[in-house]
Parts: C-alpha cells; sequence; structure tokens
C-alpha cells in the first residue's frame, strides 16, 4: 500500500512537469500581447515594449520557464499582470467559489443519484424504474449551458422563486473567513445571510449535478441488480418490504465503490463544467477567472490556474485510487 | 469498520443535502429574492447597486482609458473644472473661477477654499500642481490622456498662493479648459499618492461626494457617503455599489428581481419590455457618440475610393437601427455627432442604393464583387451594443451587392491592436466624446497624426490634415466650426467609414430612483440620486 | 478479410458451438432486441436524414434576414414552426441546417481522434519500453485536463473558428482511445494466436492490422458511438462560449448563445436548438449503449 502510494506519487512528477511546459507554450501561442492589453488602446510603441521589458516577455523561453519552476518550488505562483497581485492570495476566493458549488453539486448528485439509482433497481421494471432511468438517459445527454438557461427561466423570470445570478446579495456582502458562503454565514451565525447563499446554489449545484448525478444513478442501478441476485438479498427479498431498509443499507456500502469512481471520473467534468456554469450564473469561480485571464493575456493567472486545476484533478484521482485500495482489499496494485 | 464509516458519511450527507433542499422550498416560495437579507437599516440614505457590464481596470484615473473605471472614479475625484448636469458645459468644480490672458498663453485659476481631501489633507494649490507635475513627468504610456490633451503644451502650473494656481503654455489650446473638466484630470491627494505609491490604483482617495471601500476583483466596488463632503446635504445616498454582470440579459434580470436598482448597456430590444414593467424606468443618455464600420483605406479593394463608397451605399442604416436599437438612434452621416459644435449639417449621406453600389463596384474594377473580412466587436459598447449582429446584418447588405464577408472576431484587446495595425480589412468600431469638442472627434479619430492611436482605418488627407491643425491652434470659435465643416465634406467625399449610428444609450433603474441624469460622456455624477427607501 | 481472418483464427481456441455464426450477426440480434438502443438508432437516423435533406425540409435558407418587417422574434405559429430569432429567420430552418454542422463536427472530430489515438496506441501497446511510457504520460498529461477548458485553451491558441472548434474537439478525445487501442493491444499481446503467429515469423505490421485491429474494432464502434454525443455537446459548449462557429452557420450552440438576451422576450429562440442537442445527443448515446451491450458484454459497467 505504502510503496503503492509512493509510486503512484513519484508518477505524477512527469505527467505535472508535462502538463506544466504544455500550458506555458500554450499561452504564448495565444495571438496577442499581454503588454498591449494592460495598456489598453491608446498605448503607444514605445510603451509596450517597455512594459513587455519590465514584465520579463522579452526573454528567452527558458529563462522565462525556469524561472516561473523555480518559483513553484518556494510556492509562489507568480503576479497577476492585471492586478499585480500574487496569485496565491487572490485565487483563493475564486477557488473556494468553484469548490462550494462543486461540493454541493457532487452531494445533490450523490445523494439523489444513490437513492433513485438503489430504488430503481429495488423496483425493477416498475414505473418509478422507468422514469427515473429514462431521466438519467436524458441527463447524460444534456448540455449544461442550455440547462442552466432553462433553470433561469422557469425559476427565476417566470416563478421568481430563486435569483438568477451571482453568489450573494451584494447589498449586504459576506464577511468571509473562509470564502466558503455556507461555512461562513454559519459560524457567524447568520441564518438569513445563510438562506440567501442557499439560494444562490440552487440553480447552479443542480446544473452542475445533473451529468454526475445521472451517471451515479445509472450505475448503482447496475450494481445493485449484480448484488440482488445474492443469496443474501433474494432472503431478504422473500420478507417482503419490511427488509427494504436492511437491504438498503447492504446496498448502500455496496454502491461505494462505483461511486467513488465516478467521483474520480467526473471531477474532470465537474471542473469543465463549472466553467460553463460560472459563466451563465455570473458565479466568480476558478473557470471564470481563467477564462477572463485568457481574455486578458494573463499568462501567469492562466498558467497557475490551469495547473492548479490539473493539480486538483490529479489529486482526487489518486486520493479515489488509494480509497479503493483502503475500502476493497480484493483490488490489487502491481 | 472502514466500511461502517462510509456509510456514516453517506448518510451525514444524505440528511444534509435534504435539510438544504427542504428548508430551501419553504424559504423559496414565501418570500422574493428581491427581499433577501436586508441589513442596511442603520443608515439613512439608502443605497444604490449600480450592474455594470466591465470591471474597472484601475482607480486612478490618470493612469486608464477605460470608460468603466470613470464611472466609479467620478464619484471619488473632482476636477477643477465640470460639465453640466447632461451636456460639456464648462462649470465651476474645484475651481471656482478662471480667467484667460490675451495671447490664450496664461490661464489663472481661483480655486474653492475648505475643500479636504478623503485622507483629512487639504486641497490647495500646492495639491493642483503636485497632480499636474506627476502627469508631467510620467510619460504618454502611463498617462494617456495628459500627454495627448495637454502633453508639451503645458510650459508650467505654479501656485500663486494658497488658492490660485496659473497655467502657463507653449501654444494655444483650444479646448483648455473642457480638458480640465475631463474625469482623467481628476485632482487626487498628493500625501496618498506618496503614502501608496505603486498601489495607488486600487487606494484612491479624492475629494469627492464618496470615499473608497473596497474592490473585490471582477465582482463589485463599493464606495461610501463623504460625510466631509463640501457640499451641503450631497451626497444624498449612503453607499454606491458598483457590481459586475457581464451579460446584458442577466444584468436585466437581476435588475427585474431587485438584486441591482441601476443598470447600463440595456439592450435596446428590451426596452419595451421595461417600459411595460410599472417597477422600472427607462433613463436616456444624452447622445455624444459615433458607431462606424471603418474601411481600412490600405488594404486590397478598399484602397479604391469607389468600393469604399459603394460599401456606404449597400447599407441600410434605418433598418439596422430599427432591429438592432429600437429605434433609440439616429443615422449617422458626418464622424461625429450633431450636437457638437462644427457640425456640418450641409453634407449628404450615401442614400441606401445597392444598384448604385453595384455599378461603382464595377466601374472600380469589380462588377462579381469582392471577399474581404467583416470584423464584429467582441464586446457590448454603447454606441454598438451587439457588435456580433449589426455585423451578421451588414453582411448580409453586402453579400446583396456581391461582397462576401468572413465575420471575423478577436478578444476585445488584440481586436483593437490588429485593427490599429491595419490588419482588418472592415472593422465596427465607435467612439463616445470625451468633450464634446470636434477637435475629440475629427483630429483624434481621423488626423493622419492619430494612425496608430485612434484613427483605425489609416485615413490620410493632407488637406484634411492641415484643417484640423489650423482649427487646433484658433480660438476663435467661429473660425473653428468654419473649418470642421470644411474637413467634413472632404472626410465624406474620401469615404474612410460608414458612419452607422448616434445612438442614445440605455440605462434601467428601478422605479425608487430619482434625480439621476445620466452623463454623455458616460460617467454619471451620482451625488444627488436619491432612492425611496 | 479482416473479419474472416479473426473468425478463423478464433474457432480453434473457442469452445465449439453448434453452429457457427459471425460474432457480429450475433450481436445484431441483441442489438435489435435492445427496445432502447432501437429508439436511439431511429434518433439519429431522423437526425441524419434531416441533414441530408435539410433544403427540402427546411421552409427558409440559414440567413434569410427579414429586419424591418414585423418577421422579428415571432412565437411559434403555423407559419414559423419554431417561432423567429431576431433577424426575423426561421428558427426552424435554422435548427434543420444545424443538424449538419452539429452531426459534421461530431462524426469528424472523433473520426480525428480515433486515427490519431489508434496510431499511438497501437505504437504504445505494441512496442513497450520507453515508447509505451513516452506515449502513456502523454495522454496522462492530456487527461489532467478538465477537457472543456483544455478545448478552450486550443481555440484560443488556434484562433475562434469552426474548424480549429473540431480540432480541439480531436485532440481532447485523443487519450480516450488511445489508452482503449493500448489495453486492447496489451491482452491481445499475449493470447496464443498472436504468440503463435509470432513465432511462426509473421511480421509485425501483418500481426498489427490483421489480428490486433479486428480484434479492436468492436470498442472502438462503441467508444466512438458514446464520444460522438460528447463532441457534439462540446461543439455546442465552444459555440455557446463564442469560439466555435461563425455567423451566420446555424450551429446549435452558437445560436443559443446569440439568443440568450431572449430569454424573456422569446424564449422560443432558445428552446428548440438547445432541445435539438438534448435529442442528437440522446439518440447517441442509447445507440452507444445499445452497441455496448451487444458487441462488447465485459465493458458493461
Amino acid at each position: 500500500m505504502l510503496s503503492y502510494t509512493v509510486k503512484r506519487l513519484l508518477s505524477l512528477i512527469p505527467v505535472l512537469l508535462g502538463l506544466t511546459l504544455i500550458v506555458f507554450f500554450m499561452i504564448r501561442a495565444i495571438p496577442g500581447n499581454p503588454a498591449q492589453t494592460i495598456l489598453g488602446q491608446l498605448a503607444t510603441d514605445e510603451a509596450v515594449a517597455a512594459l513587455t521589458k519590465q514584465l520579463g516577455l522579452d526573454q528567452p523561453w527558458y529563462t522565462q520557464f525556469f524561472h516561473y519552476l523555480g518559483g513553484l518550488f518556494t510556492g509562489d505562483l507568480g503576479e497577476s499582470l492585471r492586478t499585480k497581485s500574487p496569485i496565491n492570495e487572490e485565487i483563493w476566493p475564486f477557488l473556494a467559489a468553484t469548490a462550494e458549488l462543486a461540493f454541493c453539486a457532487m452531494i445533490i448528485a450523490i445523494v439523489i443519484g444513490v437513492n433513485a439509482g438503489i430504488i430503481s433497481a429495488w423496483f425493477q421494471n416498475s414505473w418509478f424504474d422507468y422514469v427515473a432511468m429514462i431521466l438519467a438517459l436524458i441527463g447524460v445527454s444534456m448540455p449544461i449551458f442550455w440547462l442552466g438557461l432553462m433553470e433561469q427561466w422557469v425559476f427565476a423570470i417566470n416563478l421568481e422563486w430563486l435569483p438568477t445570478s451571482g453568489r450573494e446579495n451584494v447589498r449586504a456582502p459576506i464577511e468571509t473567513i473562509t470564502n466558503f458562503y455556507i461555512l461562513d454565514t454559519l459560524i457567524q451565525g447568520r441564518m438569513d445571510q445563510f438562506w440567501v447563499v442557499v439560494k444562490h446554489l440552487v440553480m447552479p449545484s443542480f446544473a452542475l449535478a445533473t451529468i454526475p448525478m445521472a451517471i451515479i444513478a445509472r450505475i448503482t442501478r447496475s450494481t445493485m441488480l449484480e448484488v440482488m441476485k445474492s443469496d443474501f438479498i433474494r432472503t431478504a427479498r422473500a420478507k417482503g418490504l419490511r427488509m427494504f431498509w436492511v437491504v438498503y443499507k447492504h446496498s448502500l456500502k455496496n454502491a461505494i465503490i462505483p461511486v467513488l469512481t465516478i467521483i474520480g471520473l467526473q471531477t474532470g467534468l465537474l471542473l469543465g463544467g463549472a466553467i460553463l456554469t460560472e459563466t451563465i450564473f455570473s458565479w466568480p469561480g476558478i473557470g471564470r477567472y481563467i477564462y477572463d485571464a485568457i481574455n486578458y493575456r494573463d499568462y501567469p493567472v492562466i498558467q497557475s490556474g490551469i495547473l492548479i486545476i490539473a493539480v486538483i484533478f490529479v489529486t482526487i484521482n489518486l486520493i479515489v485510487d488509494l480509497l479503493y485500495a483502503a475500502i476493497d482489499p480484493r483490488i490489487k496494485y502491481n | 469498520m472502514k466500511q461502517r464509516k462510509g456509510i456514516w458519511a453517506l448518510v451525514l450527507m444524505l440528511l444534509f443535502s435534504l435539510a438544504l433542499v427542504g428548508c430551501n422550498k419553504s424559504a423559496g416560495t414565501d418570500e422574493k429574492p428581491a427581499d433577501e437579507g436586508d441589513t442596511a437599516g442603520e443608515t439613512s440614505g439608502g443605497q444604490l447597486v449600480f450592474g455594470r457590464g466591465g470591471d474597472s481596470t484601475s482607480l486612478d484615473p490618470a493612469v486608464t482609458t477605460e470608460g468603466e473605471a470613470f464611472k466609479v472614479t467620478k464619484n471619488i475625484y473632482e476636477t477643477l473644472i465640470e460639465f453640466g448636469d447632461q451636456d460639456t458645459e464648462i462649470h465651476p468644480g474645484l475651481a471656482t473661477e478662471w480667467d484667460t490672458s490675451e495671447d490664450g498663453l496664461t490661464h489663472t485659476l481661483k480655486l474653492r477654499e475648505g475643500v479636504k481631501f478623503h485622507d483629512g489633507t487639504d486641497f490647495n494649490a500646492e495639491a493642483v500642481v503636485f497632480n499636474f507635475e506627476r502627469w508631467k513627468a510620467g510619460n504618454a504610456e502611463q498617462f494617456y490622456y495628459y500627454n495627448s490633451q495637454f502633453g508639451d503644451k503645458i510650459d508650467s502650473v505654479t501656485a500663486v498662493d494658497e488658492y490660485t494656481v496659473e497655467f502657463k503654455l507653449n501654444t494655444p489650446i483650444a479646448p483648455f479648459y473642457k480638458n480640465l473638466a475631463m474625469s482623467p484630470f481628476g485632482i487626487a491627494s498628493p500625501a496618498a499618492i506618496e503614502e501608496f505609491g505603486e498601489d495607488f490604483f486600487k487606494n484612491p482617495v479624492g475629494t469627492g461626494p464618496f470615499k473608497f471601500k473596497e474592490w473585490k476583483e471582477n465582482d463589485y466596488i463599493t464606495i461610501v457617503k463623504n460625510e466631509e463632503y463640501w457640499q451641503e446635504g450631497l451626497p444624498k445616498l449612503d453607499e454606491v455599489i458598483f457590481r459586475v454582470i457581464p451579460e446584458n440579459s442577466t444584468r436585466l434580470n437581476e435588475l427585474a428581481t431587485g438584486a441591482v436598482d441601476l443598470i447600463d448597456g440595456v439592450n435596446f430590444s428590451d426596452k419595451a419590455t421595461i417600459d411595460a414593467n410599472p417597477d422600472l424606468q427607462i433613463f436616456e443618455r444624452p447622445s455624444l457618440n459615433i458607431g462606424y464600420l471603418g474601411l481600412t483605406s490600405t488594404r486590397g479593394p478598399l484602397k479604391e475610393k469607389l468600393v469604399r463608397q459603394a460599401l456606404n451605399h449597400a447599407v441600410n442604416k434605418q433598418e439596422i437601427i430599427d432591429a438592432f436599437y429600437a429605434g433609440a438612434a439616429e443615422p449617422a452621416i458626418n464622424p461625429m455627432p450633431p450636437v457638437v459644435a462644427g457640425y456640418n449639417p450641409d453634407v449628404a449621406d450615401y442614400e441606401y442604393d445597392p444598384e448604385k453600389a453595384k455599378e461603382l463596384l464595377a466601374e472600380a474594377g469589380y462588377p462579381d464583387g469582392f471577399e474581404m473580412e467583416l470584423w464584429a466587436m467582441p464586446v457590448p459598447r454603447p454606441y454598438m451594443p451587439e457588435g456580433q449582429k449589426v455585423a451578421e446584418a451588414l453582411q448580409k447588405m453586402f453579400e446583396e451587392v456581391g461582397v462576401k464577408a468572413k465575420i471575423v472576431t478577436y478578444e476585445w484587446a488584440t481586436y483593437l491592436e490588429k485593427a490599429n495595425a491595419g490588419e482588418a480589412d472592415t472593422f465596427l468600431l465607435g467612439w463616445t466624446g470625451d468633450n464634446g469638442d470636434a477637435d475629440n472627434f475629427l483630429y483624434v479619430l481621423l488626423d493622419q497624426d492619430s494612425i496608430g492611436s485612434n484613427n483605425y482605418s489609416q485615413y490620410q488627407n493632407a488637406e484634411v490634415h492641415e484643417l484640423l491643425l489650423k482649427a487646433q491652434a484658433s480660438s476663435d470659435q467661429a473660425e473653428r466650426e468654419e473649418l470642421y465643416k470644411q474637413a467634413q465634406v472632404i472626410i465624406k467625399d474620401d469615404a474612410p467609414w460608414i458612419p452607422l449610428v448616434h445612438s442614445t444609450p440605455l440605462l434601467a433603474g428601478s422605479a425608487k430612483i430619482s434625480n439621476f441624469l445620466a452623463h454623455p460622456t458616460g460617467s454619471d455624477f451620482l451625488a444627488n440620486v436619491e432612492i425611496q427607501q | 478479410m479482416e473479419l474472416s481472418t479473426n473468425k478463423e483464427m478464433q474457432v480453434p481456441i473457442e469452445p465449439a458451438e453448434e453452429k457457427a455464426v459471425s460474432p457480429w450477426l450475433e450481436a445484431w440480434r441483441s442489438f435489435r432486441k435492445n427496445k432502447l438502443a432501437v429508439i436511439g438508432t431511429f434518433i439519429v437516423l431522423f437526425f441524419v436524414l434531416l441533414a441530408i435533406f435539410a433544403p427540402y425540409i427546411a421552409p427558409e435558407g440559414i440567413n434569410e434576414q427579414k429586419l424591418t418587417t414585423s418577421d422579428r422574434l415571432q412565437a411559434p405559429s403555423s407559419e414559423y414552426w419554431f417561432g423567429t430569432d431576431d433577424f426575423g429567420r426561421d428558427v426552424f430552418s435554422r435548427v434543420v441546417y444545424g443538424s449538419r454542422i452539429s452531426l459534421w463536427v461530431g462524426f469528424l472530430a472523433v473520426i480525428g481522434s480515433i486515427v490519431i489515438g489508434c496510431l499511438l496506441g497501437i505504437v504504445a501497446g505494441y512496442y513497450g519500453k520507453w515508447v509505451d511510457s513516452v506515449i502513456s504520460r502523454f495522454f496522462d498529461i492530456l487527461l489532467a485536463f478538465p477537457s472543456i477548458l483544455l478545448a478552450i485553451a486550443i481555440v484560443a491558441v488556434l484562433g475562434p473558428s469552426l474548424r480549429n472548434a473540431l480540432i480541439a474537439i480531436a485532440i481532447i478525445n485523443i487519450p480516450n482511445f488511445g489508452r482503449l487501442i493500448r489495453s486492447r493491444v496489451l491482452s491481445v499481446k499475449q493470447e496464443e494466436f498472436i504468440m503463435a503467429a509470432k513465432a511462426v515469423g509473421m511480421k509485425n505490421s501483418r500481426i498489427l492490422f490483421h489480428h490486433v485491429m479486428p480484434n479492436s474494432i468492436a470498442p472502438i464502434i462503441v467508444q466512438g458511438t458514446l464520444a460522438i454525443a460528447t463532441a457534439i455537446i462540446e461543439a455546442a459548449a465552444l459555440g455557446f462560449l463564442g469560439l466555435g462557429a461563425e455567423a451566420p452557420n446555424p450551429e446549435w450552440g452558437k445560436m443559443l448563445s446569440d439568443a440568450r438576451a431572449f430569454l424573456t422576450q422569446a424564449p422560443w429562440t432558445l428552446f428548440f436548438p438547445g432541445l435539438a442537442i438534448v435529442l442528437t445527443v440522446l439518440g447517441f448515446n442509447l445507440m452507444g449503449d445499445g452497441l455496448r451491450d451487444a458487441l462488447d458484454p465485459r465493458m458493461k459497467n
């Protein structure tokens, strides 16, 4: 187990290094000059040249790359060209916003997905099963951005139940402690603000949850159908619905592995989907942070932003792999 | 054991999310989002949330050229001269009276007494001199507007006494006082500039009605009432929050639900919806702009004057205005709006006539038309709220006369950079006047000196150049107007652009707002605004 | 040719059946029995036909602007089934023509990723050693990006256009096929008939094309069908972000982003293009699921 962990960690090094290099070259291939972008349309050529020099963009690429890499090792992600603030500090609220959104989405996806899957399997071929599975099929085929727009149309514009966009009510901004607004409002005991935060979360997290929810439901269902063939369950079933909860408990246990797999696989989807969700709901998250940075040719931000997302993604996958081993000793590694 | 933990985690998640879903349902049905968490109870003047399309790039007006920046700084800083409420006439600002010498080379300004900066330091002649010397010491890249409006033409700025400043010029500047009223020349606290140094752009300190409080990048900027403001009883509001909501339609939704009180960049197509809503009102910003399609006169077929004229004949401006400006725009004929002194009303437009356009193309040697690029702006601007759509309509109109246009777009800064370098065949762009002077349109946009800055179509005409320079140096207003009129005739014939529209940009606000006056320059003074609680 | 080779080679090592039915025929029978798969196939066929016969089905062209008339933003009616957009264009016609773009992008992008992915996967799996390490690490790197983010970055580099969006989508799907083929190659390599072939002195290329490829076709078809679904969504997403199709092309994602401002005023301009995306993607997903069940039960979760 330990040696496996170490091996997995070591294998990450070339991946992350390669990733850094690829991102480094890719963003430099984006047409447009950051110096020009920063100075705006009215800047003179000399001004642009001077700023280019000041930003170190006139140096050879390897100097720039190793400079950046050196910074990474000391935990320095660089400085935003636009705001001139260190990215380490600046990125945190955006990261927290996306994490909060993704976390809520994942919880919704797991809770609804797993339960729907189990119930579908239990009542196989019932109307519930059919409806749930058809919904799940439609769910995996759903473009997030369209779903988001339709949610806005129904719940914000027509029913006026939920706010269209944003993360908080700017009239009464939330005092940030952790930048996870749910936690922040709870810590401060501000229940009024807590509900504001929750209301803002509902639509984007449901939009983001749809695909993973559908996949989890389908996988849980098929896993459960396997499980239900076991003798133990057959006996339980024979005793009727009273046994439902016994089976339910047993089923949950068995659902963990597929759900873990999905969490691993879907993190990328979730982080990617976050860009679209954040665009539609004006959510101040990491996806929009990077997307804006691309528009601004803010090299350090694009680079560090993508790197951080990739590191998170890779790390979650690693944790998932390790959890497999911890949960299910039958899985072997070589 | 491990498995049991997993189950508990799942059960916990289940309970938590059920709680979330359940509670939200009850909370969602009995109150609207508009009422959520109103905690601004202890203040009296109320709070105004201003929704806008983009974030400020800087809160130091001297170092920026971006309109979004001025929207905020206009309320933090004040200028020596101020514009009228809804025009660009000059009025006393931080200077109460002024006097110009016979030769037009010396300007003496009397300053307002008893004004303090937000940091408590005094506003006086020394402070004014400090600001001008700061701008003068920097180069064009640092202080663009200072260099373009004054530059080397100001020889010296001296403090005659505590409240008198004297400007000595090398050559007369016709719009000197109008220039002084422009937002980039807001007077900042010398002490704060020294204290914050590099970071001054995010720690603004001026004399205006509002003080800076907080800036959350790409999210919102909060400014609060300056209790010490020199104008009694102002500002009315306690707090203004400038919130960034990039999408026009989302911004309107936020206004409709009451999450914001005032928005700019309203889609013209939404005017009818807003008019029909008794809780909302429309504000019109007096027009001081021009939206145009630049025809880069150094590229391919567009080198031919006949081709440029032909394209002018191919465009049905009224149709574009009806469809994308909901009629809230005038067809443009000259490169400056009619309100600007010196506008030539005798210039006739190229009438919409596809047949004529085809004839001209044939005459120019392109009977079968040609292919070109049509660049569409990636961002909404007051003069061009829907660049992509206008481009698509133009594409269709050009197709009718045999010209195949490919719509191209880049991210905004790249767009400007490339267009500036003359890389676009045709491109959509526009301009909002800074000070309402003809020089600020004709010279800035079409003089050969401005190639590389704002003359994107690379237009050169020696005769026009001569007229514009002459007008710049003259202090006789009647003579200046005559010169500008002559220039417009030549420009119309050369057709470096297709002037499209002078739009009346729309803002929308809650019905609770009163005394809001939208300023033609796009920077609105919010001190008089009131909001019903 | 390849199929028969495949069957001949497999027959000796599988327990003899009563009747030697081609595995493809068998798969077809099981596919036909799968109701959802058949529905999916019909949906896909429907959109393919729509794309082919668009000029006969659509009442209008894609760009018949009617700006000044009262044709702008009309609600669905007998004249305009899906209403009109802000240019007064018939949304129904544009949705119909849009199927051409989406299907074309989906097919082409996936074929691109299959070709490149397979090539890399075969090389990695067959030659092993450092070649394998390098290629596998490359796949790992590509997979470490959230795919849409990678696509956005690629389009940002290449410039926004439909062609570049297609290239970006092809690139982000390469590792999926690469890994799949690599693992197939590795497992096929272990099988006796390949070892036998090697022992007889068969050339590498011959082994590859006559034995490895045929053995991998089934999973590629399954994966490819599902990938078309994803590719269509990704193309729409790029179009939605303004990084895909150029005006006046009626790409569904772009139609959504163009109509976004009319969510309140004219929701139909958003409803129908989105519905078209959902249906097409659903069709490919159902078909892909069915193919998986029929062709490769081992891949089933």
